[in-house]
């Protein structure tokens, strides 16, 4: 972990135990995920449904408890720690849900609703103390302060989510965890929310995990890409070096799926229908082999490693390329 | 606001007549029992020999039973223990249900061991565990309320654990949890606002078979003692003169079907006022 990381995830793992036809069988959800995010910068994740990286996140606010490796906060090793790291831990990386429809209590004010950490966690001196935090982080998020006393019933689905961001960033936390934040959304509603995300980035200098299946959202707000792929990441780099020149099969893949204003200008990739191999059974080699245009025999036994690819972080787990 | 408020819940029942009238049966009820002493044209206990077995004529409008005392007077005290009974039954069903409920579903562990009683609980039908409670505990009014309630708590149970399992998974559940948030946190700002519309359903659907089961405990003289004024107790104490008297066993009859009656048809009117498929048709924006 270098200086200037505010958070280092080192080979985590989760898996879950899931039962089908009276049988157990452990689905591994995250096979070990290394990344690190430098302060004040956005982290693209992105890959297919399943591909774990909704679990990343969930196990990266303690959603879920991780079964190997270890995920540090700012030099601490905050799950391992527990008590006050955990506490801390616990406010200093908050998470924006995908659906803003069921990420709001119904029965709760909007109010109730963002300043929900901080009385979880006590940080207000008194009721004024409390509403001037909830007023000024409604107008942070772009929401009128009246907000505060209405229900999430009256909002509409970019309303709701701005005052989910709100939720994310009182008290103002180092690292947000995003999933999904905008795919839930109207597309003109998209732009707006993605912009308040930027601003907000900026000006609370937050840090930022942007989980996305969407290539288009990602390349306008993340500086790196982390491709995910059945539990793992396939390739890693700077968003537009990983944009413009994809390494990995999986990467071209996606790419050339982002639907082109002109049809004719595909980028060369394997444009396949197929699905991935089932999370109940795990192939023994590489888990893109059975989709890749380039799999060779030794994919199909052989697990690529995340290996250095080039400058500015560039990583690639294949063998083929 | 609160004004509003009470304008959405009085929809469903100005949209449906026959849920009005249940409301007003049901209030009318309610009315009777507080005000029975001033409502009553005789006092309930009064024996008169001289005009025992009268039909309903004008003075005593529902008639005398074998012992002269009037109807009317019976029939509208009667409805005190009514209310005791139901309101006994669902205080018992909730404050017994719903911290079951909600702890079995929080606790895996121990949902599986209290649940799993709940079930045996479930497995009798609701009277047979009343009377088989009445024989061990002894008759009285407390323990009517007790055996009934027992009956009720399963249900109530079965209703708040599935509930809460289903909340628990919510999104902004796991929003709190993420925040740090505690077991005692989640239950009180999360899980029980989200309960109290579905359980307010629930209370009235018990309150209703409350009744019935009060006046079957009655009847079979395991309920409140016999001089007591009750529908149950007056019908059992009437069945040997059904040839001659009819009339003793039609208005105590009439009014428990029509309590039992008017409770479901508001219970009824205040599920739909809580679907939200029927939201949308009372204005209220999903």
């Amino acid at each position: 972990m270098s200086s200037d990381d505010i958070l280092a995830v080192r080979d985590l793992k989760v898996s879950f135990t899931a039962r089908r036809a009276g049988r157990k069988y452990r689905v591994q959800a995250v096979d070990g995920v290394s990344l690190s995010l430098a302060e004040g910068e956005v982290l693209g994740i992105v890959g297919e449904s399943g591909c774990g990286k909704t679990t990343l996140g969930r196990a990266i606010v303690g959603l879920v408890q991780p079964d190997g490796g270890n995920i540090a906060f700012k030099d601490d090793d905050a799950i391992a720690a527990g008590g006050a790291a955990l506490r801390a831990m616990r406010l200093n990386v908050r998470m924006v849900f995908q659906d803003p429809y069921a990420s709001l209590n119904p029965r709760r004010t909007i109010g109730d609703s963002v300043a929900e950490a901080g009385d979880i966690n006590g940080i207000f001196r008194d009721r004024t103390d409390r509403s001037a935090m909830i007023a000024s982080t409604l107008t942070a998020v772009g929401l009128d302060p009246s907000f505060a006393t209405r229900y999430p019933y009256e909002l509409s689905g970019g309303q709701r989510q701005r005052a989910g961001i709100a939720r994310a960033i009182l008290p103002t936390p180092s690292v947000v965890v995003a999933d999904e934040p905008v795919s839930a959304l109207d597309v003109s509603v998209q732009a707006q929310v993605l912009n308040l995300m930027m601003d907000l980035r900026e000006q609370l200098r937050l840090s930022m995990l942007f989980i996305s299946h969407d290539l288009g959202v990602i390349g306008q707000i993340s500086s790196r890409v982390a491709v995910m792929y059945m539990g793992r990441i396939v390739e890693r780099g700077a968003t537009r070096t990983v944009l413009d020149h994809p390494l990995h099969p999986y990467t071209r893949a996606l790419i050339a799926a982002i639907p082109k204003p002109d049809p004719s200008k595909r980028i060369l990739g394997a444009i396949e229908a197929s699905e991935p191999p089932s999370l109940f059974k795990r192939p023994a080699g590489c888990a893109y082999a059975a989709r890749c245009p380039l799999a060779s025999d030794r994919c199909l036994v052989d697990i690529p490693q995340l290996r250095s690819a080039g400058a500015d972080d560039r990583a690639l787990a294949c063998h083929n390329v | 606001m609160s004004r509003d408020v009470a304008i959405l819940w009085l929809k469903p029942f100005i949209a449906r007549p026959i849920a009005l009238a249940g409301l007003c049966i049901l209030l009318a009820t309610v009315l009777a029992a507080v005000f029975a002493p001033w409502l009553s044209p005789f006092d309930p206990y009064a024996i008169d020999p001289v005009t025992r077995l009268t039909p309903p004529n004008t003075i005593h409008w529902f008639g005398t039973d074998q012992f002269g005392r009037d109807t009317l007077s019976r029939v509208i005290h009667s409805a005190r223990m009514a209310l005791l009974i139901g309101s006994g039954v669902v205080v018992f069903a909730l404050a017994t249900g719903v911290p079951v409920g909600v702890l079995s579903a929080l606790f895996p562990r121990l949902g599986h061991v209290l649940m799993r009683m709940v079930d045996v609980l479930m497995a009798f039908p609701a009277l047979l565990l009343a009377l088989g409670l009445i024989v061990i505990l002894g008759p009285s009014v407390a323990n009517a309320i007790l055996a009934i309630g027992v009956g009720y708590m399963t249900t109530t149970t079965r209703i708040v654990y599935g509930l809460t399992l289903r909340l628990r998974a919510e999104t902004y559940v796991e929003a709190s949890r993420s925040m740090g948030a505690g077991t005692i946190w989640l239950i009180s700002k999360h899980i029980l606002p989200n309960l109290v519309s579905p359980l307010l359903v629930q209370a009235s659907f018990v309150f209703a078979f409350a009744q019935l089961g009060a006046a079957s405990l009655d009847f079979l003289g395991l309920g409140a003692p016999p001089e007591i004024p009750s529908w149950g107790n007056m019908l059992a104490e009437s069945r040997t003169f059904i040839t001659r008297a009819p009339w003793l066993l039609f208005f105590p009859g009439m009014m428990i079907v029509a309590t039992a009656f008017s409770l479901n048809l508001v219970g009824d009117a205040l599920r739909d006022r809580l679907d939200p498929r029927f939201r949308q048709v009372f204005g209220e924006k999903g």
